[in-house]
């Protein structure tokens, strides 16, 4: 069967005053119709770069390495440059929704005017046809006085009607693939609820495949059917979500679990993953994971390990170095 | 029995609100008749979403919000001070006692100044040290309680990460050596591993220190953890407080009820969706009379939903208060 997304090796480095930055390092994912891929990690591990790499949104000083793919539709997105081709996938193929949804409209143009513009970009349509899929779709995002909210500027909704709007935006061109960088963390845990549900609600309607981008292992708890783990640019274990949360191999992950509040089991210290991530200008050589792991072995500590997944069960994946260290 | 050190009675907070010049002057009640009282030694936590008041009564409770009615009492070893009819003296005095930590520790630091001259700052503006190698001493000491190198005092903030910032903001705060602090969602802008630590932290001091915490946040899951007794805010009325077990697994309010419900999961297998309240917490210009839940109540009674039944705290077991109104909507 084809991957809707295939990631291959994709390595994103940034050339900075300070020296080039490794942003991420031979990352390789793939996602299906229908399905949503949930990625974790701490602020810095890579994970708003990998989404933004699919968009191609990635700032003028990105570099990326030759033999990195990234296939949509059997189509290498990398290799497109053209600001034809790249319409193709922002905005058509592909949509972003954003952690910050007062950033992400435009303050002083009104929000229909900056929904239906995106659509007369993406499909053959006229103004009319354009202007009543985009309330059709602000009614089925659950936004009441859809005809009103059309002809109002962002700063005139709340927080959780704004995302609304945002998502509706992002789902008005039908979109195959829709990204979501912590699109709830904004919000107030009751709006939150309602958000995640629309999204699920939505997904199965449309049948898209969602890459959902969170710190916040609860809400992947809830979205995701996979999960990849990420640290300081890495992908250091991937797999169905429930193997992941109840049986994880990578000590980081069992480290955020460990460190993660759990209302059901108060009792429970927490327990912080000791020292901090380093800055990506000193990558640690080897395992990335080396200078935090509770329990390395001596081989790793030295850094003479390779990083490279491994599957230990089916399709759950873990960084080789990790598995001896338990 | 602990001593209060601090108790609220009929508090309220409004702002003065004009549309534009021309239009008539509103009051926004932002706050509004909050009784209660905050143990010595305990770890107070205050929930509720965006909107519902949390910041502005913290801020009252410091003096950095003008009372509009009601009043708040710090109780001292030896004196009282009451906030609401406070001299400029006392409040001299009462700022040495209580403090607080911001929310974004990338905000709360000067970049201009180093993390010794930061750290310093309090001592220098209340005239609590007299030399400069008294104020050093009593800087180290924070610092190394706060577990900051001590190596990093000549460093600027850009040299260090979120959890260290914040470890900054918390030796600034207690360097005057209060026994009362207000966090206000001092741990909402970090890293879950992060978060843990600087709630180990504050556990710890609190211990070492002999402090008293009202501790502001949105996130149940950590007040749960850190918290001995909670108070739920809702549009700015405290609608349910209790030792925080006792809301955690027995809430009453269909408020609270909604709020623990919201909180996702992390067993993949509990995919139960929340009690979906339904449209968003209500503007407080324009507050519902009577229950100001009532038009989200999932289950509102006839007298509720008209408005007419008034709001007010009864006790339902021992320590458990709830608003008398919902208490009959479930």
């Amino acid at each position: 069967m084809k991957h809707l997304l295939e990631i291959n090796n994709l390595d994103v480095k940034f050339d900075t005053d300070e020296g080039r930055i490794t942003a991420i390092e031979n990352v390789s994912l793939s996602l299906d119709q229908g399905k949503v891929l949930g990625i974790v990690g701490e602020s810095g591990s890579g994970k708003s770069v990998t989404a933004k790499s699919i968009m191609q949104l990635n700032p003028g000083n990105t570099i990326y390495n030759d033999n990195a793919e990234i296939i949509i539709d059997e189509e290498n997105v990398l290799k497109y440059h053209s600001k034809n081709d790249l319409k193709k996938i922002r905005g058509g193929k592909v949509s972003m929704i954003f952690q910050e949804p007062m950033a992400s409209f435009a303050p002083a143009i009104k929000i229909g005017h900056q929904m239906v513009e995106q659509l007369l970009l993406h499909k053959s349509l006229n103004k009319k046809e354009a202007k009543s899929i985009s309330i059709d779709m602000l009614n089925r995002v659950g936004i009441a006085d859809a005809e009103k909210r059309f002809n109002q500027y962002a700063f005139e909704l709340s927080g959780g009607m704004r995302q609304r709007a945002m998502i509706a935006m992002a789902l008005s061109t039908m979109p195959k693939l829709l990204l979501a960088d912590e699109p709830t963390t904004a919000l107030d845990v009751t709006i939150q609820a309602q958000v995640i549900n629309l999204i699920k609600d939505i997904i199965k309607e449309y049948n898209m495949g969602v890459i959902f981008i969170t710190h916040d292992l609860g809400v992947i708890a809830q979205v995701a059917d996979d999960v990849a783990v990420m640290y300081l640019g890495s992908i250091v274990e991937k797999g169905p979500v429930n193997e992941i949360l109840k049986n994880p191999k990578h000590p980081y992950t069992k480290g955020l679990l460990n460190a993660l509040p759990d209302i059901n089991n108060l009792d429970a210290p927490l327990r912080p993953i000791p020292g901090n991530i380093p800055s990506p200008l000193d990558r640690p050589s080897g395992c990335v994971f080396r200078t935090r792991c509770p329990n390395p072995t001596h081989e790793c500590k030295e850094g003479h390990i390779e990083m490279g997944l491994l599957e230990v069960s089916p399709g759950h994946w873990v960084d080789q170095c990790c598995i001896n260290c338990g | 029995m602990k001593k209060n050190i601090l108790s609220i009675n009929n508090l309220s907070v409004s702002f003065d609100y004009q549309e534009n010049f021309l239009s008539k002057k509103q009051k926004i009640k932002a706050v509004n008749n909050i009784n209660l009282n905050i143990k010595k030694g305990s770890f107070f936590g205050l929930v509720g979403e965006s909107g519902s008041g949390k910041t502005t009564l913290g801020r009252a409770i410091l003096g950095a919000n003008k009372i509009s009615s009601g009043n708040v009492i710090y109780h001292d070893d030896r004196k009282d001070y009451n906030l609401a009819d406070i001299t400029k003296k006392e409040m001299k005095e009462y700022r040495k006692k209580a403090q607080l930590i911001f929310q974004d520790p990338y905000a709360a630091l000067s970049p201009r100044m180093t993390v010794r001259d930061i750290i310093a700052e309090p001592l220098e503006v209340m005239g609590i040290t007299s030399s400069r190698d008294e104020t050093d001493q009593r800087v180290r000491d924070i610092a190394s309680k706060c577990r900051l190198n001590l190596e990093h005092l000549r460093r600027f903030p850009h040299a260090f990460s979120g959890g260290q910032r914040q470890r900054i903001s918390i030796a600034r705060a207690l360097v005057s050596q209060p026994n009362f602090i207000v966090a206000d969602e001092s741990v909402a802008a970090l890293d879950v591993s992060i978060q843990a630590d600087i709630l180990n932290l504050l556990k710890q001091l609190q211990d070492q220190l002999d402090l008293t915490y009202l501790f502001i946040s949105h996130d149940l899951s950590v007040v749960a953890h850190v918290c001995d007794i909670v108070a739920v805010m809702y549009l700015g009325h405290i609608v349910e407080m209790a030792p925080s077990r006792e809301l955690f697994s027995n809430p009453r309010h269909s408020y609270t009820k909604a709020l623990l419900s919201s909180i996702p999961s992390i067993d993949p297998e509990k995919k139960s969706r929340a009690i979906e309240l339904q449209g968003e917490i209500p503007s407080a210009m324009n507050p519902p009379s009577g229950c100001v839940f009532r038009t989200r109540c999932p289950n509102p009674c006839n007298s509720c939903k008209e408005g007419s039944v008034e709001m007010g705290l009864i006790e339902v077991s021992p320590g458990h208060w709830v608003d008398q109104c919902c208490v009959n909507c479930n």
